[in-house]
């Protein structure tokens, strides 16, 4: 992005609660925050090393119960349980990145989906520690110092402030050594290798990183709404965070904001015409219309920012004959 | 002991209908690349087409289930066409996301056709199980027993024994060549995935009136056939069969003697644990070299 155009949105997202001072907006703004964190989480693996992840809203929801229990039960402060919620669903990150890594395609799709498939069962049946069904309630509102930040503006600048650091973290991450080892091993992964990448280390940081910041989000929204319950974990979230990434232009690093703030203020916006399942079947509709029409998302569409197709043309022109040995079966 | 046997009994039944499920989902799956999220919602479609045909159209039961079939054949056929094979040669990641959003799409169309309330789908099979020594099975159960092993039966048979089989195991093994021989890819894509949303149509129509049709009925019923598959190996019909079975079996005996609440987990855990240990598939031969 150019200078003006940088210093122009900040300013404007830094005075939004001056001139908008609706609460109702506010909250839409809030959300629109958060889930952007999550979408720039979720980028980082799928946009930048290419792997599809069906199971963020597991991170999202450990983030969100282990600040919520700990505020709860321990009764720590939030500034406290914020970094401690990353840390808990960096290392969920970490732990499912080294057993899943090993596989590619659909089946770490699948792996992906079953982990967060347990997490969430587990949500559910472990009426001790996370309540069951019935959720958490009554999780505190953060404070600073003597001030509260119940309000919609104070929790406002503090989502602006948590998303801040995680676009700076990732605009640091994908624009470092580190970064150009993402974009090599997902625009070919044997030719990385070959160059001395060391595919699953860079793999398994890209996953710890993307899952702690979606522990942030995670935490983030259980202050925000100072409730959590196993719902937290519908695939819902993630189908959410994944339309947002493509739509929004994976594999960029302002996708993910354009589409968080589409596929917030959006659903918002058609509320009062529309029920809840209306809105999904569009979501569904919106999904395969995008694939279809739109596959680059809408920032790469529009400007010259995102994965140039040029380095994808080194992938050998020979497909290798890997089917031809499954003879047997079928 | 005898506790054992009856879930063993309900296991299979089970079991049964899974396999149906995870056969449509290995055949999709294996032939054409096709993560097909939406499996689930064949299996909902004929939950909810048999319910159609039964209270709607007044039909008599059997009449219903072929209308269910037949339903799901349609729909995978026209699937297959619109949206399926201007992606052919996409990347995976793309066919996936289209599949993830039909998915979606159509549990919600059938939330908005039908309403979140689950429907109670009749049948004409007396309700007072049949006792067989230590064993009460109700007949219903035993009809779907017998009715998924008989669909089994029918897919092996096609696949086996007929022209489009053989074409449908020469398109797995190498399409190219296979198209080469005069086989045509796209004709044998339409059919595969018509039979394997007419066989996910029919797993629904014959849990429907054991169960309940509802919209979200289907997303469970596309983690069975995920676990199923990958049990099996990619493609593998008879590995499907046994794996279908086994995990019908395997979460009848979880739900008895570990924990009912965990009784789906056992779905993911197989997931996992065979990905990791034994991509292949529990049933694969092992890999041939070269």
């Amino acid at each position: 992005m150019k200078p003006l155009a940088v210093v122009l949105s900040a300013g404007l997202a830094l005075t939004v609660p001056v001139w908008l001072p609706n609460p109702y907006y506010l909250h839409i703004l809030i959300m629109a925050g958060i889930f952007a964190i999550l979408a720039l989480s979720l980028n980082l693996l799928l946009g930048y090393t290419g792997q599809l992840s069906l199971g963020h809203a597991a991170f999202f929801g450990i983030g969100a119960y282990t600040s919520a229990l700990l505020t709860l039960r321990l009764e720590w402060s939030f500034w406290l349980g914020l970094p401690a919620a990353t840390a808990t669903a960096g290392l969920a990150g970490w732990a499912i990145g080294r057993l899943a890594l090993k596989l590619r395609g659909a089946y770490f799709v699948l792996v992906t989906i079953s982990f967060a498939g347990v997490i969430s069962l587990v949500s559910v049946n472990w009426m001790e520690l996370t309540n069951g069904p019935l959720g958490l309630p009554g999780i505190p509102a953060p404070s600073l110092g003597p001030w509260s930040l119940r309000s919609k503006p104070a929790y406002y600048y503090l989502v602006l402030t948590a998303l801040a650091l995680a676009y700076v973290v990732c605009h640091r991450l994908v624009h470092s050594r580190i970064g150009r080892a993402f974009l090599a091993l997902r625009e070919n992964e044997a030719l990385a290798e070959s160059v001395g990448i060391d595919v699953t280390r860079y793999l398994v940081l890209a996953a710890v990183v993307s899952a702690a910041m979606a522990g942030m989000g995670g935490s983030l929204y259980a202050h925000y709404t100072r409730f959590v319950s196993p719902e937290v974990f519908l695939f819902t979230y993630t189908v959410t965070m994944v339309i947002m990434v493509v739509a929004g232009g994976k594999g960029t690093l302002p996708g993910p904001l354009v589409g968080a703030a589409l596929f917030t203020v959006l659903p918002e916006a058609l509320r009062a015409a529309t029920s809840w399942q209306w809105q999904m079947l569009a979501y569904g509709v919106i999904l395969v219309l995008l694939v279809f029409f739109l596959p680059r998302g809408i920032v790469p569409t529009f400007t010259s920012e995102g994965p140039s197709t040029a380095p994808s043309d080194t992938s050998p022109r020979i497909r290798l004959r890997r089917r031809s040995r499954r003879s047997d079966r079928c | 002991m005898d506790a054992l046997l009856q879930h063993l009994v309900n296991g299979l039944v089970l079991g049964g209908t899974y396999a149906l499920l995870g056969i449509g989902l290995t055949l999709i799956f294996g032939l054409m690349n096709v993560v097909n999220f939406a499996h689930g919602e064949f299996y909902t479609l004929g939950a909810y087409a048999t319910f159609a045909a039964l209270t709607l159209a007044g039909l008599p039961f059997l009449a219903a289930l072929a209308v269910a079939i037949a339903a799901g054949v349609l729909l995978g056929a026209l699937t297959e066409r619109v949206l399926l094979r201007p992606l052919r040669g996409e990347s995976i990641d793309s066919v996936m996301l289209v599949m993830i959003g039909l998915w979606i799409a159509m549990q919600n169309t059938e939330l908005v056709v039908w309403g979140g309330v689950a429907k109670s789908v009749p049948h004409p099979f007396p309700t007072a199980p049949l006792v067989l020594g230590p064993l009460g099975i109700a007949p219903l159960r035993l009809f779907v027993l017998a009715a998924a092993l008989a669909l089994i039966l029918g897919a092996h048979l096609i696949i086996q024994r007929t022209r489009l089989g053989r074409a449908m195991r020469a398109t797995f093994q190498d399409a190219d060549t296979a198209a080469l021989m005069g086989v045509r890819i796209a004709r044998i894509h339409t059919a595969t995935f018509a039979i394997g949303s007419g066989l996910a149509a029919a797993a629904g129509a014959l849990l429907g009136p054991i169960f309940l049709a509802y919209p979200s009925m289907g997303d469970l019923a596309s983690l069975k056939a995920f676990s199923v598959v990958i049990l099996g190996g990619l493609g593998n019909v008879a590995g499907a069969t046994l794996g279908g079975l086994l995990l019908g079996v395997a979460e009848e005996l979880g739900a008895g003697y570990v924990s009912s609440g965990y009784r789906d987990a056992v779905g993911f855990v197989i997931i996992i644990l065979v990905l990791l240990l034994r991509p292949s598939g529990l049933f694969a031969r092992a890999e041939r070299v070269g």
